[in-house]
């Protein structure tokens, strides 16, 4: 792809841990690209994977999910729900010609800014190079 | 009263539809009562010029089965929906996609490599593929032009109503039929079915919901009392519209997801996903791998029935764009 693409990431962060570490990486003066748009949830064990779907159908490049480290949910077990759905959403989007970089679900802390600000990086990079998200079909209709 | 003017017509799909309406038993003679058929390729002789004949909206009803997969299909849909006031999407190939939308994970060049040259009961050693235009010594012959992609029938026409099911059962077809003669019809865009889940009407009993893994049907003999996704089977049901009269869990199957999701749902695939990973009990990433790889074919368990209505696959038509 060409330097000019910027990709459009939509960040579903939970509230506790990954939005305060996402908050540290902007209060410590971090740079990180700008291509991160983030939504704010209470917990990342509430993000339907409907959302991950909704987000490339209406234009997303990528999405990244984010929540508590194992173990520290806020609510206690909220993060397992992600974590079980995670594999499961990666091999059907997979099927669905989604490349497997356009969708992240990582773990960030509340102090983990640093980290925070290297995986949008990694992503936006990554993104770059594979290019935007193209939805097929539709053409025969006209 | 004057008698309604009936259309039935098939496009991408099994026959099984027109079928289902035989299924009606003596009641099809209600049906011959109150309508006559002034359209049905599968059952009478009809020629494509009986239908281009007929004047804009003489026709009261159409039930439409199929998918749309070529131009031959798409054409006949627009000269029906021009002639038909009432439009139903009969089945779950016209309201979703069906089975034949699952080609929608290859292209039109894997379908007829597949087909036509490396499926293993074909011989087709000078690798002749179907052509639009072929001539011959007589003339110029001309064949449909297959698509790249299966389309539900709204992604082409203004759609009415929708009578899912694979087929649909003889009680919601008769609902319909009866609804569409008293004039009594839902509102536009309504499913001729159920409003809840499959869930919510299935008398299994439901325990504790937690799983290492999913195992396949034919891997057990499943408890016929007792919840088929509790027994480690993918059942569609919780994503599922109700309606069907459960005939699959009656004969100790899951659901396969034939009656598309229900009206709260934006996506069955991903529902699923959420309800499956719900009940599993996996407590690190490895072991969550571990179960999701239990699920052969995710998406294709999924959609079975509505790739081509999933959301990362679903087209506007152009006026609603």
């Amino acid at each position: 792809m060409t330097g000019s693409f910027e990709p459009k990431i939509v960040g579903i962060l939970c509230n506790w841990c990954s939005y305060a570490g996402a908050d540290l990486a902007g209060t410590s003066r971090l740079k990180y690209p700008a291509n991160i748009h983030i939504v704010r949830v209470m917990c990342s064990g509430r993000v339907d994977p409907t959302f991950v779907l909704k987000a490339f159908e209406l234009g997303a490049d990528g999405v990244l999910v984010s929540g508590c480290r194992p173990g520290d949910c806020h609510y206690v077990d909220g993060n397992y729900k992600t974590m079980r759905r995670t594999p499961l959403l990666e091999n059907l989007l997979s099927q669905m010609g989604v490349e497997p970089a356009r969708f992240r679900q990582v773990w960030v802390s509340a102090s983990q800014g640093e980290i925070f600000a290297r995986i949008v990086e990694e992503m936006v990079k990554d993104l770059k190079e594979i290019g935007p998200y193209m939805r097929q079909g539709g053409e025969e209709l006209a | 009263m004057p008698k309604l003017k009936l259309a039935i017509y098939w496009a991408a799909a099994c026959g099984g539809c027109d079928v289902a309406i035989l299924d009606l038993d003596e009641k099809i003679l209600k049906v011959a009562e109150a309508a006559d058929i002034v359209l049905w390729p599968i059952a009478m002789d009809y020629k494509y010029e009986d239908l281009t004949a007929l004047p804009k909206d003489s026709i009261d009803v159409c039930l439409f089965n199929g998918a749309v997969r070529n131009s031959e299909q798409k054409e006949l849909a627009h000269a029906l929906r021009e002639r038909s006031r009432v439009m139903v999407a009969f089945g779950s190939c016209a309201c979703f996609g069906g089975i034949p939308g699952l080609a929608n994970f290859t292209s039109r060049e894997g379908v007829l490599e597949r087909v036509y040259k490396t499926s293993p009961t074909t011989i087709n050693k000078e690798g002749v593929l179907p052509q639009v235009e072929s001539t011959v010594p007589e003339g110029t012959l001309t064949l449909p032009a297959f698509m790249n992609r299966v389309y539900t029938l709204n992604q082409v026409i203004d759609v009415d109503y929708y009578l899912p099911g694979c087929p649909p059962p003889a009680d919601l077809i008769w609902a319909a039929v009866e609804a569409i003669v008293s004039g009594n019809l839902p509102p536009k865009g309504s499913v001729i079915a159920g409003t809840k889940s499959l869930c919510d009407t299935c008398h299994r009993v439901k325990e504790q919901k937690n799983l290492k893994g999913f195992v396949r049907p034919h891997q057990i003999i499943p408890d016929p009392e007792k919840c088929l996704l509790e027994q480690g089977l993918v059942c569609c049901g919780p994503a599922t519209r109700d309606g069907c009269g459960h005939r699959c869990i009656k004969a100790n199957m899951p659901c396969r997801g034939c009656f598309g999701p229900t009206g709260h749902i934006h996506d069955q695939g991903a529902k699923l996903v959420s309800a499956l990973a719900s009940i599993l009990q996996a407590t690190t990433e490895e072991e969550a791998r571990q179960a999701a790889e239990t699920i052969v074919d995710a998406a294709g368990t999924f959609y079975r029935f509505g790739l081509p209505d999933a959301l990362l696959q679903r087209v506007k038509r152009r006026e609603q764009a």
